[in-house]
């Protein structure tokens, strides 16, 4: 557990001292919804029918411009290699850099969704429903997208490889999401949705490290 | 009392075969010295040594424990060509991390170990700011830490000055004293009393 604790330390203290590493995706965030408006039209009906997709559709995007450093640079580096041949278990490592992931990209773009719901003309209870299944989701997409970027893991210019790998594992997640939102806007029953976004939390929370380890593994060797 | 059995290691990489059939046994206070020329698989023995990558066949346990087996790894430190270190982490930082992933030994400490290999004073240095000696004997400090009995050392010596080398030498030496068996590749002439060498 030690180890756990350790590498999830390490992992904050390096991306906080290199902020563009977690702040470009954030700000792609922020930009690109708050360009929807101008775009499209800023009419409330308009941008409220379209928000619960446009806010998941670039929180999707955003994390996975933030994937590709997941593993980059610490294989890079020589240190991934030493967490594969350490006593302690891999999995556990892993499950530490990939929840450092998420406190850094999937946590401030909840935070931040709020003003950005207001700002395409989403009601509180919508924006409430929004915070909720960003809440239940963002860590599954840091999940899924540890397994897609240990698997690319050495390869040179993977950028496109590793949206083909992950941006498919994205969809059931995008679809549950944006319907649970649409749906609370007209008032209609969400908890299906709700659940089927928790199981998926719950099952790549279990299956993601593992599968992601034994990526790493057959990446390096 | 430790010992090393590989039997029959063969490599393959791509197309190539690297080496067929190695077999050797190390004992406690044995040092092996690995020459070959470039490309003759020098690094890659080391890292199936180390459980990094797998052999095409043959068998490998320390002590009749098996490659990837927790007391495998718990016995084992790997040192290969990158740096290991984070160039955002305090040198301190990163040794800490790295002895944790390795086997912490509580009688020396971090700023101690650095202090061992001429790098006083750089416990709140960042990585990115040293040298590429400086680097090295940054890693290379964690040989006073380690509690490993079966040091993989791929070239330990590169970008090392005249005095780095003679400290680890040492170290070395004292490791082989203590009991622990060491395997290093170098292309440097070194002074060690090396016991065995295989050549690739």
């Amino acid at each position: 557990m030690n180890i756990f604790i350790k590498t999830l330390i390490r992992d904050l203290r390096m991306s906080l001292r290199n902020p563009s590493s977690f702040l470009n995706p954030l700000l792609f965030f922020v930009i690109a919804v708050s360009l929807f408006p101008l775009a499209i039209s800023p009419e409330s009906h308009t941008l409220s029918n379209i928000a619960p997709g446009v806010v998941w559709v670039t929180c999707m995007l955003s994390v996975l411009l933030s994937l590709n450093a997941l593993f980059h640079y610490d294989y890079e580096n020589g240190v991934l290699e030493q967490m594969v041949i350490s006593n302690h278990s891999l999995p556990l490592i892993l499950l530490a850099k990939t929840i450092s992931h998420w406190l850094l990209t999937g946590l401030p773009i909840i935070l931040l969704s709020p003003l950005l719901g207001m700002t395409l003309f989403l009601d509180a209870e919508s924006i409430y429903i929004l915070m909720l299944t960003l809440l239940l989701a963002t860590p599954s997409l840091s999940l899924i997208g540890a397994i897609g970027a240990s698997l690319i893991v050495g390869i040179k210019n993977s950028g496109m490889l590793l949206s083909l790998l992950t941006l498919p594992l994205y969809i059931p997640i995008l679809i549950f999401a944006t319907s649970a939102v649409s749906q609370s806007q007209f008032n209609l029953p969400i908890n299906g949705q709700l659940y089927f976004l928790a199981s998926i939390l719950l099952i790549s929370l279990m299956t993601s490290p593992f599968v992601s380890a034994i990526a790493l593994k057959t990446s390096l060797d | 009392m430790s010992k090393l059995i590989v039997s029959d290691l063969t490599c393959q990489r791509g197309y190539n075969e690297l080496f067929s059939n190695i077999s050797f046994e190390l004992n406690s206070g044995e040092i092996l010295k690995i020459s070959g020329a470039n490309g003759s698989g020098k690094t890659s023995l080391l890292k199936i040594l180390a459980g990094l990558n797998s052999a095409e066949s043959g068998r490998l346990s320390i002590n009749n424990n098996k490659v990837g087996s927790y007391d495998y790894q718990s016995d084992i430190f790997y040192l290969g060509h990158l740096p290991a270190l984070s160039p955002e982490l305090y040198c301190k930082e990163n040794l800490d991390y790295l002895t944790q992933l390795n086997n912490k030994s509580p009688d020396l400490g971090l700023s101690e170990a650095l202090t061992n290999v001429g790098l006083k004073n750089f416990d709140y240095e960042y990585a990115a700011n040293l040298s590429a000696g400086q680097k090295r004997r940054v890693v290379l400090s964690a040989l006073f830490i380690t509690q490993a009995k079966v040091w993989l050392l791929d070239e330990p010596f590169t970008a090392l000055d005249a005095d780095g080398i003679n400290v680890i030498e040492t170290q070395i030496t004292k490791h082989s004293d203590d009991g622990g068996i060491c395997v290093l590749t170098t292309h440097q002439k070194c002074n060690l009393q090396v016991i065995r060498t295989l050549t690739l």
